[in-house]
């Protein structure tokens, strides 16, 4: 491994990656690729079928068709979720056939995938490049996998195959329906999930696309989100996913009385700093606390009769319930939380399929996320510099993806509401084991037992200098948390890097070691 | 003797909370076992705080095995402290400082709305307890506590009420019923405990029974008032002389057992317990002390919440309990005073500054006099109405 260098932001990073070069950050803006997008091989329709059916027997026939072997990369859709029965698959079939060193590059991984660390080990998976969830963070941290992980954010997975820094071979796309012809969408058929807006780049971008479905309609298959000319083979399997657990688990607002405190306070935060107002573009996660913080905003445009303009998904039934009271008027959606949220798509004409493509990427003529009022995120740690992680937990693991954090953080107003601690963990500290986000970006950081503006947004400490809201300096909130819980001991790591952490501009902004046992 | 013992608690559901198994062994120094949830960032200092306190007990050979779901110095020292008193016979006491935030002392007639009782063995929901804002948080020793667990729950009330901030809320404890309970006291009185609850409280001797403990206890003569709580048909019966006991602030009633001491069963309207609730109100007051209800039990129902709430207003309660923070801002709500009586106030208080400025003795609102105790119950609404922002500080500017 080529020797670390200190980055823009202090962190100590690589300069090759699993035999490429790689750029470590420069500072926000200062990372600006030039020349062409890379271009997928050119194709002939002649070479399919007439009749438009590209039907196949098996997953495995088509993988063969579309020349699977070693060293390949293979990516998929997270769309559904913890019901995912398609990926698991893949890589059972390529070991069948003994193919080596893959590259999986899955959209966000979930609990379910845990059997693919079992490839890893037998050497059918070279490395992951995604989220590493739970088990797969747990194996990646101890040192186990044979590449180095690359961590990217929804938009930087997106620059990635635009850059032709990662070149998919193989696209596997679960579908809820699709026609003989490859036409697809995410609406009906028994593992409906709403949208597929994180496949985009995938089918356009890819040399092969498998579309997999449990629902073959008949052709037109309207609307068709992934559009057939791009795909080469279908397959048709009893069932693609698991629905119940296809909807993801955390739509429902808390109700721990702490976290609605943290979600009251940052309500009235964003009512009396002026940033929650008529016509506000937001968005709120999945989260309990942020579902609770959309209740409140909901009640009070209600009150006020104001409206959102734009709700940025991924969508809940909070939501849902906006759109339909008539105080939000667009719900912009790349993925569907609940299916409440999957069944307005397909009704309510405002609520619309925003491929991530739109929303994220560093590579469009200008994006979603910076028109966006109010972004509320998460966060395992923030440091004293506003500088924020949501890859690894304080004991130096991995466990979350970065998923559309990093895109976020481009906001107008980023506020992250979390406690102060976890159990006996403060949130808040020195410096952050993981350095996803920069202090720059972020805004607001909203405890339970204060509220801390980043020195940088000088306007809002303005506005709030006489809030009776309990305004804090974020040094205060640590040595509070410090207080409470005792000062942390440092985790001890190894030299080995086993995964890196890609900014939205490609380039690298922090790294993670192997924890040292 | 016991060789071994147990305190704390802990389990996939149990957080912010430890189990300590110990044994006193006769060779080998002291062998810790830490398993923690925090390990990588504490499991060090959690080792070296379990060995600190077995030396300061004197203990020099022993195994000691700490499971922990991430609790908070002052719980693990709890814990162990309880196992460690299992074995062995002392009068020391592990304490944790007394943060400089629970050093204040109460009034007499302080707001009382709201009282949050927190089972006083579940160190999780004491953390952020004062975050909610209720007048009053009652580390509860009673029922809340089973019969085995009493023990270390007294200890670990002991380090709650020093090093727990609970922003404000007037510190309470409510101990056991008496005798057990005057044992409780030297758990509370010497560390900043503000009010005891002295539950099914029956004549006025049981209050002198735990005055004349407290003043023993009591070597910072501190100010801690008491409120004993009524739940009984005796009880009801001898209310006034209880409540005109020494250091009895308030009178709370307990309707569980109050209904079930007069064979009755409780009912969301309480025809059964109007009696008791008009007769303990009337001795309150007579006693120039405040009256608080019962809790209400259903957690989920606000709507029944806020109708009991204002029922109890209505009968002159001052402020009754709550079992979980969802209800205290339905409560606060429920007792603050209506426009009316904040018109009323406002023109009182307003009546008297002008008598005042002007030098007058006597106070008057048109053609009726009015008297020191009524201006002082207008300026109590007042103070109440401005600190629920329903009128500014400013209010006299705006009339």
């Amino acid at each position: 491994m080529a020797k670390l260098v200190k980055n823009a932001v202090g962190r100590m990073v690589p300069t090759e990656v699993n035999g490429q070069k790689v750029v470590p950050f420069k500072g926000l803006g200062k990372h600006r690729p030039t020349g062409h997008k890379y271009a997928p091989p050119i194709f002939t329709s002649i070479d399919y079928p007439e009749d438009g059916n590209k039907v196949v027997g098996s997953l495995k026939e088509a993988l063969k068709k579309c020349g699977l072997k070693d060293g390949m990369t293979i990516s998929t859709h997270h769309h559904l979720r913890d019901g995912d029965l398609v990926s698991n698959g893949i890589f059972d079939i390529a070991h069948e056939l003994g193919v080596k060193d893959l590259v999986w590059l899955p959209s966000a991984s979930f609990p379910c995938h845990q059997p693919v660390i079992k490839h890893l080990e037998n050497g059918t998976i070279n490395r992951i490049e995604g989220s590493m969830n739970g088990p797969l963070g747990r194996f990646v941290t101890e040192g186990k996998m044979k590449g180095t992980a690359v961590l990217r954010s929804h938009g930087g997975r997106v620059q990635a195959i635009q850059d032709g820094e990662v070149k998919i071979d193989i696209a596997v796309l679960a579908a809820p329906s699709s026609d003989f012809f490859g036409n697809a969408n995410a609406l009906y058929g028994p593992s409906a999930c709403g949208v597929l807006g994180y496949a985009s780049a995938d089918f356009l971008y890819a040399d092969r696309v498998i579309i997999v479905t449990d629902n073959l309609v008949d052709f037109p298959n309207m609307p068709m989100e992934i559009q057939g000319i791009y795909v080469d083979y279908v397959v048709v399997v009893d069932k693609i996913g698991i629905p119940e657990k296809i909807v993801s688990g955390t739509t429902q607002i808390t109700n721990s009385p702490d976290r609605l405190y943290i979600a009251e306070l940052t309500t009235k935060f964003l009512l009396e700093s002026g940033i929650l107002k008529d016509g506000c573009y937001m968005q709120a996660g999945a989260g309990g606390t942020s579902l609770a913080i959309g209740n409140y905003v909901h009640q009070i445009l209600k009150e006020k009769g104001w409206k959102s303009k734009v709700g940025f998904g991924g969508s809940t039934k909070y939501m849902v319930q906006m759109l339909e009271e008539g105080t939000m008027e667009h719900i912009l959606d790349a993925q569907a939380f609940d299916l409440e949220a999957v069944e307005s798509i397909a009704k309510n004409k405002n609520h619309h399929q925003y491929p991530v493509f739109n929303a994220y990427n560093y590579h469009t003529k200008g994006n979603l996320t910076t028109m966006m009022d109010i972004m509320i995120l998460g966060a395992t740690e923030v440091d004293v510099n506003f500088n924020a992680n949501v890859v690894s937990h304080s004991d130096g693991y991995l466990l979350h993806g970065i998923g559309g954090w990093q895109n976020c953080l481009h906001a107008k107003n980023v506020i992250l509401p979390i406690p102060l601690f976890r159990d006996r963990i403060p949130v808040i500290r020195d410096e952050v084991t993981t350095l996803v986000g920069p202090g720059e970006l972020i805004d607001i950081i909203v405890t339970e037992r204060g509220i801390a503006i980043n020195p940088l947004r000088k306007d809002l400490i303005k506005k709030m200098k006489n809030s009776k809201l309990p305004i804090k300096t974020i040094k205060q909130l640590k040595d509070e948390a410090e207080r409470i819980c005792g000062k942390p001991k440092a985790i001890e790591f190894e030299e080995k890097v086993v995964a890196i952490i890609k900014w939205v501009d490609g380039t690298v902004i922090d790294s993670v070691r192997k924890i040292k046992q | 003797m016991k060789k071994t013992a147990e305190a704390g608690n802990y389990g996939k559901d149990v957080s912010s909370d430890c189990r300590v198994t110990l044994e006193i062994t006769k060779t080998g120094g002291i062998k810790t076992e830490v398993i923690s949830k925090v390990q990588a960032l504490f499991g060090d200092n959690i080792k070296k705080l379990c060995t600190d306190i077995l030396k300061y007990f004197g203990i020099k050979n022993a195994k000691l095995r700490i499971e922990d779901g991430g609790a908070l110095e002052y719980v693990i020292a709890a814990r162990v402290e309880a196992a460690v008193k299992s074995l062995i016979k002392t009068d020391k006491e592990y304490l944790p400082p007394v943060i400089p935030e629970n050093k204040f002392e109460t009034e007499k007639d302080r707001f009382r709305r709201s009282r949050l009782y927190l089972p006083g063995n579940t160190p999780k929901l004491a953390i952020n307890a004062g975050l909610h804002s209720s007048d009053g948080i009652i580390l509860d020793l009673e029922d809340s506590v089973s019969p085995a667990k009493k023990f270390e729950a007294a200890i670990l009330v002991r380090n709650t009420l020093r090093a727990v901030n609970f922003y404000g809320g007037e510190r309470m404890v409510r101990i056991n019923q008496l005798p057990a309970g005057l044992k409780d006291l030297e758990y509370c009185v010497p560390h900043n405990v503000n009010m005891i609850l002295v539950p099914k409280c029956e004549s006025a001797d049981q209050i002198k029974q735990v005055n004349t403990k407290i003043k023993a206890l009591n070597k910072a003569k501190r100010k801690i008032w008491l409120m004993p709580i009524i739940e009984s048909a005796l009880g009801v019966i001898n209310s006034y002389e209880i409540a005109v006991s020494e250091n009895v602030v308030a009178l709370a009633i307990g309707l569980e057992d109050y209904s079930a001491d007069i064979g009755a069963q409780r009912t969301n309207e309480g025809a059964e317990s109007f009696y008791a609730r008009a007769m303990l109100v009337n001795s309150a007051k007579a006693a120039k002390i405040q009256a608080i209800d019962s809790v209400f039990s259903d957690v989920s129902d606000m709507e029944a919440l806020m109708q009991n709430v204002l029922r109890s207003k209505g009968l002159g309660f001052d402020g009754m309990g709550c079992i979980h923070p969802r209800q205290i801002k339905v409560i606060h709500d429920g007792y603050a005073p209506s426009a009316q009586e904040i018109d009323k106030a406002k023109k009182i208080v307003d009546a008297f500054i002008t008598a005042t400025e002007k030098g007058l003795g006597v106070v008057s609102l048109g053609t009726k006099m009015i008297d020191p105790p009524i201006v002082k119950r207008a300026e109590k609404t007042i103070k109440l109405a401005v600190n629920l922002g329903l009128i500014t500080e400013n209010w006299r500017e705006e009339i």
